[in-house]
């Protein structure tokens, strides 16, 4: 499925897959992370259970210490 | 847009800063100078020579609270901005008490986990309001990798990818860089609101 992450168009080798999955078939290893899809909030306990649809606009953020 | 202009719109607008450190005095500092009309500041912090190396406070407030020595510092270089300071360790509930009436929300923390939760807050609690977060700053060097990156309300200025650590010391220049883009991010937005309002009222 095509889908956009983070502003950038991505295929992903699916044809089904939770954001929890997307999250770790693209080895994102940070542990805190902020995920949206289509500019809705996907709290962490939801990523197992949110399903990503082929065109969905998908965000998911690394938090960086600093400030 | 003549700075007459611009100060006239920024008058009527309020920018709340989480966090007083490297990035949100320095952002507020920026707001000041331009002329925004108020700022809500919150901070639990006070002081420490520690953070004379990149925030926006002197010798001579060692100890103070950093919301009231922000305010004071805001006070001598532009009066006229109103200032509504909290001292307070921020949570999603406070979060959403002292910012409501805020057009647009800084997020200065400097720990990932408090990131995290002003901006699931903010996109959960107030989704049309915009928020605009530092991430990755540390070190020296690289300018050009910093930038910024939109999602719909939420702005993400940095280069996403520097945290702290014992060889990338948070640093003025790069701390610096990000609170500059963070306030001319927040004018932007303030601004184009009012530009629109202007073009509807012109084709009129």
């Amino acid at each position: 499925m095509k889908i956009i992450l983070n502003n950038r168009e991505e295929v992903i080798d699916r044809d089904t897959i939770t954001l929890e999955e997307l999250i770790q078939y693209k080895s994102y290893t940070f542990k805190l992370l902020v995920t949206k899809i289509n500019d809705q909030l996907v709290k962490k306990d939801d990523r197992k259970i949110t399903h990503i649809k082929d065109g969905d606009k998908v965000v998911v953020l690394h938090m960086i210490s600093g400030g | 847009m003549t700075f007459k202009e611009i100060k006239t719109i920024l008058k009527k607008k309020r920018v709340g800063i989480a966090g007083c450190g490297g990035l949100g005095s320095n952002c507020a500092v920026a707001l000041a100078r331009t002329g925004i009309g108020k700022l809500v500041l919150a901070d639990f912090d006070v002081v420490r020579r520690s953070n004379l190396n990149r925030q926006h406070y002197f010798t001579d407030q060692l100890g103070q609270k950093k919301v009231f020595a922000l305010e004071d510092n805001i006070y001598f270089i532009n009066p006229s901005v109103k200032i509504e300071s909290h001292h307070i360790k921020l949570d999603p509930e406070s979060i959403v008490k002292i910012f409501k009436k805020c057009d647009v929300i800084i997020e200065a923390f400097d720990e990932a986990e408090m990131k995290q939760m002003i901006i699931e807050t903010v996109l959960d609690k107030f989704p049309d309001k915009p928020i605009i977060s530092g991430m990755g700053m540390a070190g020296f060097g690289d300018s050009n990798s910093i930038r910024m990156e939109q999602y719909a309300n939420l702005y993400i200025c940095g280069d996403m990818k520097t945290g702290i650590s014992e060889e990338t010391p948070p640093l003025a220049p790069r701390v610096g860089i990000v609170a500059m883009m963070q306030a001319n991010q927040a004018i932007q937005i303030l601004l184009a609101s009012e530009i629109d309002l202007g073009f509807k009222k012109a084709r009129e």
